[in-house]
């Protein structure tokens, strides 16, 4: 049978892209961590090279795909790319320790080796969405599936009409990639930045000592940022990850600003074995969360975000 | 692979036993065939069951069998957890009190009476319980006793740094896995299968027998329906009740059940 | 049945052996009981593990087959919720019992099976490649509710982006030898799903029971070769249109009978499901308050959904030597069951009960239509004879139809 007799799955209305690499969807390949860099506490980047330059020289990926990192041992966690699409020889996932994969990947160096199968899954729509506004907006950790699309957008940056990356998190410490915001800027992408809250004894603005853990930037919640964006409901596409009531309660701050759902992006996460629709763990409603997500247009799920542990 | 990097001093490994019968020790023993590999990953500084040297801790991980039944023991476990920086339970004596957690539901003193010739020589509490109810455990092995395969995993699992792959879903699921056929649904033999969490491979069902729950119960389960519906095709209440009541019987599901059972038993019994 | 028929044969690139002579596909041959030894005969000579329905364990089970007089003749299988017991009845024949509780998803897509070697040298991880081989697989006495599942759990494993290597090998080289239901146990409900009581495609060879004798339908032709090859040890003759006739009314009768939900032969109606426009019933009654009373008799033990021919998930675990330097990969069923299948940073995103049934039942007749354009359920009743509590797949959306608010007097 092909693919094309198997009804397209009704709760997405993306491109179809190759979502599954070619030939035996268990076959992983050797990478070696090149290096490690720690973002925020607890969360590092991780820089990783094919051994095999046959496997390099093919590697391709888009912008909201993930890999499955495997331990052999350990287990097996999928992980978004958090690098340039462009240079696909050289992948940096953003990785918190929080469970049996990522804590064992915590305890690498560089020099050590691990297993990767990919890339998966739907892409953001950014090759679709050129001279449109482009609103990303991420929540914590979030940021990390989006940094792929930000790189991609920075470099053509001349093709869109505007670039808005929104990033909220739990406290200053918890911003992802500050380091890059200046050349974010310097291409042309506004960056704005928001916390839920400052830990005691951050100085600010209104209580300055010349501290330098000073915060001047805003406090609130995600959806605050969003609310103050003009968005203008005929050219508006906005990618939002996070987690899943952030990823509603931010869709939903679009819908009132007149963008259609159609035009409102999220990115699921759920726990799966294989990443090519066959082991079943990542079901959603409908849909396979490895294939035909994790990207997904809010007007497509919306339905089955709103339904209890479905 | 972090283990290449830094060349370090074995894990030292104590195995300690409290009221049981050794069984859970005895896997250990038997390490699927694999205790000499294994004593050269680990150095097992204390295992009385396999050697009378007894090394001084502190140690890496301790492993403990049996149940606290003795005010002696009560103190000891105190001890045992200040010198253990990880510490393992194993067997149904250590994560729910055992078989000898029956008397908990009994007299003591009627047991010491009927049982001892010298009463008075006995020294035990009116109760055995569970390791956890009195230290904090990091990881309980169920089973009776438990299984060497998953013995080894746990301890290959701390050698790796990863989670143990203990299941928690029902003996079902490994009764399904390996082909044998129901006992309850094909005979009509009460099982305590589906209740039951998973570990031992389904050894009873596949020779003909029920499910008697000693890997305690499943994660998730419904203990009333299960013996609602056997009642129901059958199975005396009284029957059910001693079912539930076994090996794990001190276990909070099971005993929760058990109890129900027999108080519904005795209101029904009422004139 | 929803499933196009020609999935499978479009899925099954058989490569015909021809020229042997012999009867033809969609010819039909007299194969006397005595024949089904030299047909067992035959397989095993072609380098096959023959795999058939024997007693064992008080129920009729998939098992290796070697001898003819281990096959199940005179057994019957009375099943209800939770309730299977075999009784012997002189006048059966050798197929006459219903399903067991295993399918074909026993061999295709195995309870376990190692999907990775990997080793560390030198501290460098690789892949090896060394799966083991296995001797291809012939079926007998499948019926047309197992083909059913085997047609959906193609759709799953090779229809899509990605197909699994395993059970591609497995379904390539598998030999099917089909045999039409007599006999509709009280849990069956084949002829509300379309998958049966016939066996309709997707066979080599195709058995209908007569006394003494088998009316054997060629369905491809490799079925043909396998003939050919038993011709040469015993003579066949062709069945005349008039028997043939009799042969398709036999399976007809039964399948009316069902319909009527008429009982057959002194045993008890068999269940029936209504279909109808089920994926949009269950949609719209995500928040019905059945999935919160059927939990207060669900287990989650996860019988229903391994016991049936077309559930697929699955998991991984890694299986690794003290050392950590040689790791396998197995793979093995999984359930919706359980609090680890949607398992994530620690917490079931369907903790309860309710959540875990609503998610069986609706993606057994509903997600699966969107994912792979068919139901996921053949009407075999297998998850009604082996729930432990004998909870039956029927009832609950009877229930919810009758209830539904969307879908009011339907």
């Amino acid at each position: 049978m092909s693919p094309a007799e198997c009804s397209p799955s009704p709760a997405n209305s993306l491109p179809a892209v190759a979502t599954v690499p070619a030939g035996d969807p268990w076959r992983s390949h050797t990478v070696r961590i090149e290096g490690i860099v720690e973002e925020i506490p607890g969360v590092q980047t991780y820089d990783l090279r094919f051994l095999d330059q046959e496997v390099a020289g093919r590697y391709r990926f888009l912008p909201g795909q993930f890999n499955m990192l495997h331990l052999p041992g350990i287990g097996e966690a999928a992980i978004s790319i958090s690098s340039d699409p462009a240079n696909p020889q050289q992948l940096a996932h953003t990785v918190r320790a929080v469970g049996n994969v990522t804590d064992a990947l915590a305890r690498l160096h560089p020099g050590d080796t691990l297993m990767l199968r990919g890339p998966f899954g739907r892409p953001w729509p950014v090759a679709e969405s050129t001279g449109r506004d482009l609103v990303l907006v991420a929540g914590g950790l979030g940021l990390a599936s989006q940094r792929a699309a930000i790189r991609e957008l920075a470099r053509r940056r001349a093709e869109y009409a505007s670039v808005t990356v929104v990033h909220g998190a739990k406290e200053p410490s918890g911003l992802l990639y500050t380091h890059e915001y200046r050349e974010w800027k310097a291409a042309g992408v506004v960056v704005r930045t928001i916390v839920d809250g400052l830990p005691q004894g951050t100085a600010t603005t209104e209580n300055a000592a010349g501290d330098a853990a000073m915060w001047d930037g805003r406090v609130g919640l995600v959806t605050d940022l969003v609310n103050e964006l003009t968005m203008l409901s005929d050219r508006t596409t906005l990618l939002c990850c996070g987690p899943d009531p952030m990823m509603t309660a931010v869709a939903h701050a679009a819908l009132r600003h007149d963008v259609p759902a159609e035009q409102v992006f999220v990115s699921l996460e759920r726990n799966m074995a294989c990443a090519v629709r066959h082991c079943g763990l990542c079901q959603f409603g409908p849909v396979f969360v490895c294939q035909d997500g994790p990207v997904f247009s809010f007007a497509a799920i919306e339905p089955y975000l709103s339904i209890p542990h479905l | 692979m972090h283990a290449e990097k830094r060349p370090q001093s074995k894990p030292r490994l104590a195995v300690y036993k409290f009221a049981s019968c050794d069984g859970c020790q005895l896997q250990l023993l038997d390490a699927c065939g694999r205790l000499l590999e294994l004593a050269e990953r680990v150095e097992i500084a204390q295992f009385l069951e396999a050697s009378s040297r007894v090394d001084p801790g502190p140690y890496d991980v301790g492993i403990v069998e049996g149940s606290i039944s003795t005010a002696e023991d009560r103190e000891r476990i105190q001890q045992v957890r200040r010198d253990c920086r990880f510490l393992v339970t194993i067997g149904a004596c250590a994560t729910s009190g055992g078989i000898q957690a029956l008397r908990n539901w009994g007299q003591i003193d009627e047991f010491v009476a009927s049982v001892y010739a010298s009463p008075a020589t006995i020294d035990a509490l009116a109760t055995s319980t569970p390791i956890a109810d009195h230290v904090p455990v990091d990881f309980e092995l169920r089973g009776c006793p438990v299984d060497p395969g998953q013995l080894l995993d746990l301890i290959t699992s701390l050698l790796l740094g990863r989670r143990p792959r203990v299941p928690s879903e029902s003996v079902c699921a490994e009764c399904k896995r390996r082909g044998t056929v129901c006992v309850a649904v094909a005979q009509g033999i009460p099982c305590l299968g589906p209740v039951t969490q998973a570990g031992c491979g389904a050894i009873c069902p596949a020779h003909d027998r029920e499910c008697f729950g000693c890997y305690g119960p499943a994660e998730a389960t419904n203990l009333v329906s299960l013996t609602t519906f056997y009642e129901k095709r059958g199975t005396p209440r009284e029957r059910l009740t001693k079912l539930v009541r076994g090996i794990n019987g001190y276990a909070p599901a099971f005993r929760e059940e058990s109890d129900r059972l027999e108080s519904a038993d005795s209101m029904r019994a009422r004139p | 049945m929803h499933a196009d028929d020609r999935v499978v044969q479009d899925t099954d690139p058989l490569r015909p052996t021809q020229g042997r002579g012999g009867p033809a596909v969609g010819s039909w041959v007299w194969l006397p009981t005595e024949t089904l030894q030299p047909l067992i005969d035959v397989l095993r000579t072609d380098g096959m593990r023959v795999i058939g329905p024997q007693v064992a364990d008080g129920a009729v089970v998939y098992r290796d087959l070697a001898e003819a007089g281990d096959l199940p003749v005179g057994w019957i299988d009375e099943q209800d919720g939770g309730h299977y017991r075999l009784q012997h009845d002189p006048e059966a024949g050798f197929f006459d019992h219903v399903v067991g509780p295993h399918s074909l998803k026993n061999f295709l897509f195995p309870a376990r099976e190692t999907i990775g070697h990997f080793l560390r040298e030198d501290g460098t991880w690789r892949q090896v490649e060394d799966l083991p081989e296995e001797p291809p697989l012939a079926v007998i006495g499948v019926r047309g509710c197992d083909l059913a599942g085997l047609a959906i759990q193609d759709r799953v494993f090779l229809g899509g982006e990605a197909v699994d290597p395993g059970y591609h090998r497995r379904r390539e080289s598998l030999f099917l030898v089909a045999v039409n239901c007599r006999r509709a146990a009280a849990t069956c409900f084949c002829h509300s799903t379309g998958c049966g009581p016939a066996a309709s495609a997707g066979f080599d060879l195709c058995l209908t029971e007569f006394p003494g004798r088998f009316a054997c339908e060629v369905g491809s032709e490799r079925g043909a070769a396998v003939l050919a090859k038993l011709q040469e040890k015993v003579p066949l003759i062709a069945c005349t249109d008039s028997e043939r006739a009799a042969a398709a009314e036999q399976s007809e009768r039964l399948e009316q009978a069902m319909h009527a939900r008429q009982r057959v032969a002194g045993e008890p109606a068999p269940r029936s499901l209504n279909t109808e426009g089920i994926r949009d019933l269950l949609y719209d009654n995500l928040e019905h308050p059945r999935w919160e009373e059927v939990a207060t008799r669900c287990l989650s033990c996860t019988n229903c959904t391994l016991v049936c021919p077309t559930c697929f998930c699955s998991s991984v675990s890694e299986v690794a030597d003290l050392s950590g330097d040689a790791v396998q990969r197995e793979r093995h069923w999984a359930s919706c069951f359980t609090l680890d299948h949607a398992r994530m940073h620690g917490t079931s995103v369907r903790s309860s009960t309710a959540s875990r049934y609503r998610q069986w039942l609706t993606h057994k007749l509903a997600g699966w239509i969107d994912q792979f354009g068919t139901s996921g359920c053949t009407g075999c009743g297998r998850c009604i004879t082996w729930c432990p509590v004998g909870i039956d797949i029927t009832e609950e959306v009877a229930a919810i139809r009758a209830t539904s608010p969307h879908d009011e007097g339907a």
